[in-house]
């Protein structure tokens, strides 16, 4: 047993280990208790053929700035291999579209499509710095407390500092479908295709869903090289920004604890007094930090019976159904994509040939099946970063949808089959994709929940939508990083501003830990 | 966990059933009157409502409570999930005991209140006044537990008055007269169980009958043949209102908005609002309701539940209280002339701080309650 002034986090995440380095530099006792082997969870950086290296997160977009400067991450060990990535919208014949921050280039283009992508830009860039300006924010309650009307205001000015027209516009599009919005200022199908994908990716949602343009504001919501949603690479996977903050947290006095996994959270009376692992050890603590998902923390280790039944049947009832697999390709040689340089090859690649054909990709999901033709993200980090492989050869990162949690078929069954729609789907870009292969990994929903303790399987610990955001973010009247349970916090991505690797909900946890 | 299966009950196509003493509610009501109380036919007076009341005074009166809405809670967590939905500490409630209970919903508020009866080991009986099953069923996160809404399932009757000990002795159920209040003993009835509680809802010695549907008219032949030089009397729901005002009893819907069909949160109460704070033991870890209470019970309640004394004769039925110097005070929920008092009595919520301390009150709209 150790002191019960001891804060204990449980799991080492991204979120998790902002929390416990922020904490630690304010002077408190943290001990971070992870399940894995490393830290990390979703980003660390895993060997899944032997040489070759990835993270499940493969693109850095969030990443808090001020979280960055603050625990000195750079001099902690992180680098970054590449960044300001341009998208590539990828054409089956070849002709595909480079978009980049301000300008969209490729064949059949208009010039009405490439004016009306800069306004987009514009307008977008402004409108999820509004977002932006949220995630650093311990959401308010809709009281008359002065900490909470200050918040509120803020949003408000925010909002009304758009100016008289984009603010109309703001509050018009905030709510509604990403598709609208794309048929509203381009013709190009690839071009709103691709721009789709930033609303769609790691949400149950397909372009014509509403609150979708809200998905994609939170995604450019960042402004790591930038611009807003700018993507970079972190040298040595996004296993590098989670190994810098663990090493930040070190640092700050934190002790981590890997290869630890949480039994169950203990009570004393009404409140939380610590921590039993599976091993049978118990951590005495009388602040205990979950950066597990809202529904692990209180299903599986807080216990339902343990808080109020309002307030668990609201934390059931969280949406967080996963409908992003993530493949890893094991690759001899650089592939052949057609039309791409081996520059582009570094690029974010995108297949959503046309709104039209991510939404038909959609539907499946909705019926318990996978997409027969799924969209992806593709990266090939080696490129940048010839660390995660052996010498000459390469890694292929995607994330690919929509395959649900929940398969009707189940994913022991189902795996193999979508494993060869997705080689189906890369050759038409890429044909000589499976000769280069030498090894693969697909992680389902299903794997990444039972892998990482992700419910559901979904990295944002539970959707991200307008009905689960702010101040309804994991649920109503909890969303200040408090558990209704006397010392028990949430610091996960289930809280607010969500998931993606950010940090912001881990360090906002910390300033309401340390505001007591 | 499993859940009522409604449509054996035919619910589709009939919303109001026949109560299974029906027959001889029939024979009894001379009035012709029907009522409805929940899935039930009722009887609001069998002849005259206030010749009803003094049966159950003064004799004893028997009233058909098989609509109240019946639950059935078992299995290994039957124990601690009924301390999580309930604000009193049901561990204290032993095998062969009865406990009064409120259960509140996050926020404090009553949704209900009920008896709960501990049939025996682990077995508990929760009667309450509104359907509550899905409520019961949303509280199972996370527990072993069955719950059945058996309403449909058990026939009973209150029988309440003070010959209703002599009356259930001549009856036949041999040492009725050891049984305590809030106690329930089991009986054999013609070759099937009988349950007993001595319980009620009009503040007197009483009982109630606990039986199979099936058996429900001998029981109710056997009890009248008992009682029949002992002033037995059917009694309808006008009387039963006005034995529970007179005892001090709250109604559902009437004293207080049940939460969960309030539109307005600030319309409904606490078990604090409603002098009900005997039922909320901090002491028993989490409950439902428990931390909204707790803030209550330092920043002090909004509304307090008393009961008035009101010059004149005439019931106050939906009067405003004011203070004096005519400041709203409250209102008054139920009221009644009580013949046994001989005085016009109400039950009144009147928001804090009045009704804390013993003071006069006017009410509007009856001046002089005379009539």
């Amino acid at each position: 047993m150790t002191d019960s002034r001891n804060i204990v986090i449980i799991g080492g995440g991204h979120n998790g280990l902002v929390c416990a380095a922020y904490l630690a530099k304010a002077g408190r006792k943290v001990t971070v208790v992870e399940a894995a082997a490393q830290v990390g969870g979703a980003a660390a950086t895993r060997e899944f053929a032997p040489g070759y290296r990835a993270s499940v997160a493969h693109l850095l977009y969030l990443l808090d700035q001020e979280i960055n400067k603050d625990l000195a991450l750079e001099s902690n060990g992180l680098s970054i291999a590449a960044s300001g990535l341009d998208t590539v919208a990828l054409a089956a014949d070849g002709n595909h579209l480079t978009i980049g921050a301000d300008s969209v280039e490729g064949a059949g283009l208009s010039s009405e499509d490439k004016a009306a992508y800069k306004e987009y830009r514009r307008f977008m860039s402004k409108f999820a710095a509004v977002i932006g300006g949220l995630h650093n924010q311990v959401p308010p309650r809709i009281t008359y407390e002065r900490n909470d009307l200050i918040t509120l205001g803020k949003l408000a000015l925010k909002v009304r500092l758009l100016g008289r027209d984009d603010m109309r516009e703001f509050l018009r599009i905030a709510g509604i479908n990403i598709h609208d919005i794309l048929k509203e200022n381009f013709d190009n199908p690839l071009l709103k295709g691709a721009l789709s994908m930033d609303a769609l990716l790691g949400t149950f949602s397909g372009p014509r869903s509403n609150n979708s343009v809200f998905t994609a504001l939170h995604r450019m919501s960042g402004n790591n090289a930038g611009a807003a949603g700018a993507v970079s690479i972190p040298a040595g996977g996004m296993g590098a920004v989670t190994d810098a903050l663990a090493a930040a947290a070190t640092r700050a006095g934190a002790e981590i604890r890997t290869g630890s996994p949480v039994k169950q959270i203990l009570m004393d009376g009404m409140q939380v007094s610590g921590v039993e692992l599976t091993n049978g050890e118990q951590i005495a603590a009388a602040t205990v930090v979950s950066n597990a998902d809202p529904r692990t923390t209180i299903m599986d280790l807080l216990g339902a019976r343990n808080v109020e039944a309002g307030f668990a049947r609201k934390i059931n009832n969280i949406r967080a159904k996963g409908n992003a697999a993530k493949l890893h390709l094991a690759l001899d040689d650089l592939p052949g994509f057609k039309g791409l340089s081996q520059e582009q090859l570094g690029q974010r690649l995108v297949i959503a040939p046309s709104v039209e054909y991510v939404e038909l990709a959609f539907n499946h999901c909705k019926y318990g099946e996978y997409s027969a033709h799924p969209v992806a993200e593709i990266t090939i980090p080696s490129v940048h970063d010839s660390s995660l492989a052996p010498d000459g050869k390469h890694v292929l990162s995607a994330i690919v949808q929509y395959a649900p949690h929940e398969l009707g078929a189940g994913w022991s069954e189902g795996k193999d089959a979508f494993m060869k729609v997705v080689f189906d789907l890369l050759s038409a870009y890429a044909p000589d994709i499976r000769e280069k292969t030498v090894a693969s990994e697909l992680l389902t929903p299903q794997d990444l929940e039972s892998e990482f303790r992700l419910t559901g399987g979904h990295w944002h610990h539970g959707e991200l939508a307008l009905d689960q955001f702010l101040m309804l973010r994991p649920v109503p009247k909890s969303a200040q990083y408090r558990a209704p349970v006397d010392g028990l916090y949430f610091c996960g991505a289930g809280c607010h501003p969500g998931g993606g690797i950010m940090g912001s909900a881990g360090r906002n946890a910390a300033n309401v830990i340390l505001a007591k | 966990m499993r859940t009522v299966n409604f449509s054996q009950h035919d619910h589709y196509r009939n919303a109001v059933f026949p109560s299974p003493f029906h027959a001889r509610q029939k024979e009894h009501n001379q009035l012709r009157e029907w009522s409805r109380w929940s899935d039930y036919l009722s009887v609001p007076a069998y002849w005259c409502a206030d010749m009803e009341y003094f049966a159950g005074r003064n004799a004893c009166g028997v009233f058909d409570i098989t609509p109240m809405v019946k639950h059935l809670v078992t299995g290994p967590d039957a124990l601690p999930y009924l301390n999580r939905l309930m604000t009193r500490d049901v561990s204290k409630i032993k095998p062969g005991r009865v406990g009064y209970s409120v259960w509140c919903n996050e926020q404090g508020r009553v949704i209900d209140d009920g008896t709960i009866f501990h049939l025996e080991e682990g077995v508990y009986r929760i009667c309450s006044q509104e359907h509550q099953i899905d409520w019961f069923m949303t509280n199972t996160l996370g527990f072993d537990v069955n719950i059945v809404e058996d309403t449909h399932d058990v026939a009973a009757l209150a029988v309440q008055g003070p010959t209703s000990c002599a009356i259930l002795k001549d009856m036949g159920l041999q040492g009725i007269e050891d049984l305590t209040p809030f106690g329930l003993t089991y009986f054999d009835f013609e070759g099937t169980q009988l349950m007993v509680s001595r319980t009620g809802y009009t503040g007197d010695l009483g009982y109630e009958l606990w039986i199979g549907p099936d058996h429900a008219e001998r029981l109710w032949d056997r009890l009248f043949d008992a009682g029949k030089h002992r002033g037995i009397k059917a009694m309808g729901s006008d009387a039963l209102e006005l034995l529970r005002i007179e005892a001090g009893f709250i109604l559902a819907g009437v004293d207080f908005l049940p939460a969960m069909e309030a539109v307005r949160p600030s319309h409904t109460r606490s078990p604090f609002e409603l002098g009900l704070g005997w039922l909320v033991h901090f002491d028993k870890g989490v409950f439902n309701g428990r931390r909204a209470l707790q803030e209550e019970k330092e920043k002090g309640s909004r509304f307090h539940l008393v009961k008035l004394d009101i010059d004149g004769n005439k019931p106050a039925n939906q009067s405003f209280v004011f203070t004096k110097d005519e400041k709203f005070a409250g209102t008054v929920t139920s009221a009644m002339w009580s013949p046994s008092a001989k005085a016009s009595i109400a039950l009144a919520s009147l928001e804090a701080p009045h009704g804390k301390s013993d003071s006069r009150l006017e009410l509007q709209g009856h001046s002089p309650l005379q009539q």
